[in-house]
């Protein structure tokens, strides 16, 4: 039994899962304390054959952040830093997509100007662009990404304001709201998250680009000289990463079927980020889970789902936040772990003496 | 326990484990005032663990450490705590901060300060620059450290230490970066310091330099004690014995099969190959089949020619034929496609991957090659790592251990093992044997000369003339970043040495 429990927490997923645990046990002993079913939490029904429970809410609301959080995977790998500008590249991404499907200078439209794919191919080609050109900053002229990405980060809401002509662009076309809504009787973010999570496995899976990254991460140097190009692998990763945000862009813009881009993906790096590092990722690149990501995504929502059903007011919300944030921080802590390495060497150390009858 | 009056340090029955490996079982060393005391062992033997465990980097498990003037057994928990009971450390690789200057670096966490409590760095200066004056070292103690060479960063390095009053001196390959010029003035340092009473430790490969200015030897294997023995009582072959647990062939009885036949026609021809700053132009031919070596003082060169036809430093005039055809490489992986491979210097810096596991550094520069749509399958990748780790002879617990816990000489023969596995035409060593135990570099000596017999050309670096004697068919020597002649045919020590310190003609 024991050695059963070792084997669990020596998993190298086992904290991000514990993490996401702990946050579930919360939601439980809130739940009976309430005198509700302990299950409440995970109880999904069916009303008007769509799917609701607090446990599809988390997955459909913290979709775009577990689709950022892949990107920032791949760039917190490859640069040993991180891209600050998702969160203005989504707001760009939708900005650009309203703009085109209502016609520059109109304001609330239920009549496309363009066609649909033609809005959505624009948006995510802008939003690579904006990915290259960090990508670009980054690689090529060796700025740092931090530096970087703060252009776009403090540019994108402005350029996607100039594209909507300075207002919120309104798309009111019943097939525009499909991304964010709901297909058949699933949220479609939930769906549009998965698929990105799938694709990107099976690309791990099949092709070499985990290596590439991480090798060019861990010393770019001794990756050079092995063959690898590193300027070309830090910029597509880049390249991904935008694109990913303009996929989390267009569900937000679906979501509410307009460009409202002061708001639109407003502090999501922040989430991103923090999903990177709660998966148990070093943020000094290299090595990467992108499984441990994308458990830290949802862990994220969790918690700010299970503060809202607290009762917690969304100005106080992130004080808990914090609090919870530092805890789970803490747990996966270097230094925690060695604590916890070096009390249980300690326990062996005294059960052997025990056995040679020191 | 009461310590001896002479003796300054007593490690006694020093334990330590890492995951899958007991790196040190039950260890006794016990080091005198003002003796020198070499560590030797080959590979993974333990010595840098233990020397790891006095210093405070790794906390071990069992055992008792005392040091003279302290009462009571001392743990240290940090490399800054050490210094503070006298133990001073110079490591293998030079743990300083390139992006300091040097004078910072010679102060780092014992800044002088002045009146007002702020780092004095008038002080700094002056005092580093006294210091390195002391050394015959004659740099501007405000450039970067990075600006220097490996070399001169680990006489820094030595220079710090050194600087620090320290009791105990630990010296981890000191000399595996200098050349024999500056191994002299440290051999007469090191005299010097044991004459004040400092205890030295010396780790090294070089077996001449152990009986050049050791007092005592203790040799450790497969990280338990092997016996400790005064200078006298351990000739040579006896010693080597101790290391390997047996007997070795002799290492002057593996003479190439002179394959002065030149079987095969030009693989590499360069003509007038140069790099600003680095390398002056050159005229370089390579036969198929032929081991031709660089040979020259650290700093004259070598490395940077062979970059140079590599295209890891792009080659700036000039032009470069393979197989009698024109090619242009501007970075690695154009050489690699020509069938190159090149096993750099600065193992830390441009070879290993650290935080990669054994199998992935083997199969890297493969997979580079097929580029990053086609992956190696799992099971080949498997199959490479393990007829590697077997050929080479490679320890490691499995083959999913993360290449930074081996031992220096085994992450070294996990890169060369990489590039094997890309089954080159043209390799390119540079110190291929650097920090490598005497028993791993015969083999390599042997594989570079079953290499060339495959077929193969090999450009072979390294600062042991009697290495390059042994293996190369012709030998190339720069001087000052200037390739100034060749030598073939009859080589000896002499003449070799003769070229390198440069009459009027090589």
């Amino acid at each position: 039994m024991k050695q059963k429990i070792r084997k669990i927490t020596k998993m190298r997923l086992f904290l991000p899962i514990f993490s996401m645990l702990l946050v579930m046990a919360i939601n439980m002993i809130y739940d009976v304390a309430n005198g509700n079913v302990f299950y409440n939490f995970f109880t999904i029904s069916m009303k008007n054959g769509l799917l609701y429970g607090r446990l599809i809410d988390i997955l459909n609301r913290g979709s775009e952040a577990a689709i950022l959080a892949i990107g920032m995977t791949l760039v917190v790998s490859s640069s040993a830093g991180v891209d600050i500008s998702v969160g203005s590249v989504m707001s760009l991404a939708g900005g650009m997509c309203c703009m085109l499907l209502a016609g520059f200078g109109n304001a609330n439209v239920s009549q496309y100007a363009v066609p649909l794919w033609v809005g959505l191919i624009a948006g995510l080609l802008i939003a690579c662009l904006c990915g290259a050109f960090n990508g670009f900053l980054v690689s090529y002229l060796n700025i740092q990404p931090m530096v970087a990405t703060l252009i776009l980060f403090s540019a994108g809401r402005a350029i996607g304001l100039l594209l909507c002509n300075s207002a919120i662009v309104y798309v009111r076309v019943s097939s525009f709201q499909f991304l964010g809504g709901y297909c058949g009787f699933i949220p479609t973010p939930i769906l549009v998250a998965a698929v990105c999570i799938i694709v990107m496995s099976l690309v791990l899976k099949h092709t070499a680009l985990g290596m590439y990254v991480q090798s060019v991460g861990i010393n770019a140097k001794a990756a050079r000289i092995s063959g690898y190009q590193s300027k070309r692998i830090i910029f597509t990763t880049f390249v991904i990463c935008g694109l990913l945000a303009g996929i989390a862009g267009l569900v937000a813009t679906s979501r509410i079927y307009s460009a409202d881009t002061n708001n639109i993906g407003l502090n999501f790096e922040l989430d991103a980020i923090l999903a990177v590092a709660l998966g148990g990722n070093s943020l000094g690149g290299g090595k990467f889970r992108l499984s441990g990501s994308i458990i830290g995504a949802y862990t994220i929502q969790a918690i700010t789902t299970t503060l809202y059903a607290l009762g917690i007011s969304s100005a106080q919300a992130p004080v808990f936040k914090a609090v919870i944030v530092i805890m789970i921080v803490t747990i996966q802590s270097p230094a925690m772990k060695n604590y916890l390495a070096k009390r249980e060497a300690a326990k062996l150390l005294a059960a052997h003496k025990e056995v040679v009858g020191i | 326990m009461t310590m001896d009056e002479k003796v300054v340090l007593t490690m006694r029955g020093i334990t330590m484990t890492f995951p899958g490996v007991r790196a040190l079982d039950n260890v006794d060393f016990t080091l005198r005032k003002g003796e020198i005391h070499a560590l030797m062992g080959e590979n993974g033997a333990g010595k840098s663990t233990l020397i790891k465990c006095l210093t405070g980097v790794h906390d071990f498990d069992q055992g008792e450490i005392r040091v003279d003037g302290i009462n009571g057994p001392i743990r240290n928990h940090s490399t800054m705590e050490a210094q503070k009971r006298g133990i001073s450390t110079v490591y293998q690789e030079v743990n300083l901060c390139p992006n300091l200057s040097v004078a910072e670096n010679l102060f780092i966490s014992r800044e002088p300060l002045n009146k007002a409590h702020m780092i004095d760095r008038k002080a700094i200066v002056k005092r580093a620059q006294k210091l390195v004056d002391g050394f015959d070292m004659n740099i501007d103690v405000q450039r970067s450290l990075g600006d220097f060479s490996l070399a001169l960063q680990q006489m820094i390095a030595i220079a710090r230490a050194v600087d620090m009053e320290c009791k105990i001196l630990i010296l981890d390959e000191p000399t595996s970066s200098l050349d024999d010029n500056e191994v002299t003035k440290l051999f007469t340092l090191m005299r010097k310091l044991r004459n004040n009473g400092v205890g030295i430790i010396f780790v090294t490969h070089f077996l001449e330099q152990v009986y050049e200015v050791c007092d005592r030897i203790t040799v450790l294997r497969n990280g338990q004690l092997v016996g400790e023995y005064p200078i006298t009582a351990l000739p040579r072959m006896r010693l080597i014995a101790a290391m390997m647990g047996k007997d070795i062939d002799d290492l002057a009885k593996i003479k190439p099969e002179n394959c002065d036949n030149l079987c095969g026609g030009m693989f590499i021809d360069a003509k007038g190959l140069s790099h600003v700053g680095k390398i002056k132009p050159f005229d370089l031919d390579i036969h198929v089949g032929e081991v031709v070596g660089l040979t020259g003082l650290l700093g004259s060169g070598r490395s940077e020619l062979a970059r140079a036809i590599y295209g890891a430093d792009r080659a700036q005039t000039g032009t470069l034929k393979v197989k009698d055809k024109l090619v242009h490489i501007s970075q690695p992986i154009d050489a690699m496609k020509l069938g190159m491979g090149m096993l750099p210097d600065d193992r830390k810096a441009e070879g290993i991957i650290d935080e990669l596991s054994v199998r992935e550094n083997i199969v890297l520069a493969m997979q580079a090659h097929r580029g990053m749509l086609k992956l190696l399958p799992m099971k080949e990748q498997c199959d490479i790592a393990d007829k590697y780790i077997a050929l080479l002879g490679i320890k490691t617990p499995s083959r999913e251990t993360p290449l930074k816990q081996l031992s220096g000489g085994n992450q070294q023969k996990v890169i060369i093992a990489r590039w094997l596995a890309t089954d080159p035409d043209f390799l390119i060593l540079d110190e291929p044997t650097r920090g490598i135990d005497i028993g791993t570099k015969t083999e390599i000596q042997k594989l570079i000369i079953q290499l060339a017999g495959e077929g193969k050309s090999i450009l072979f670096i390294s600062s042991e003339i009697e290495e390059m004697l042994r293996t190369c068919n012709r030998l190339a020597v720069l001087r000052d970043g200037e390739k100034v002649g060749e030598i073939s045919g009859d080589m000896s020590q002499e003449s070799v040495m003769h070229a390198i310190a440069g009459g009027e003609n090589a």
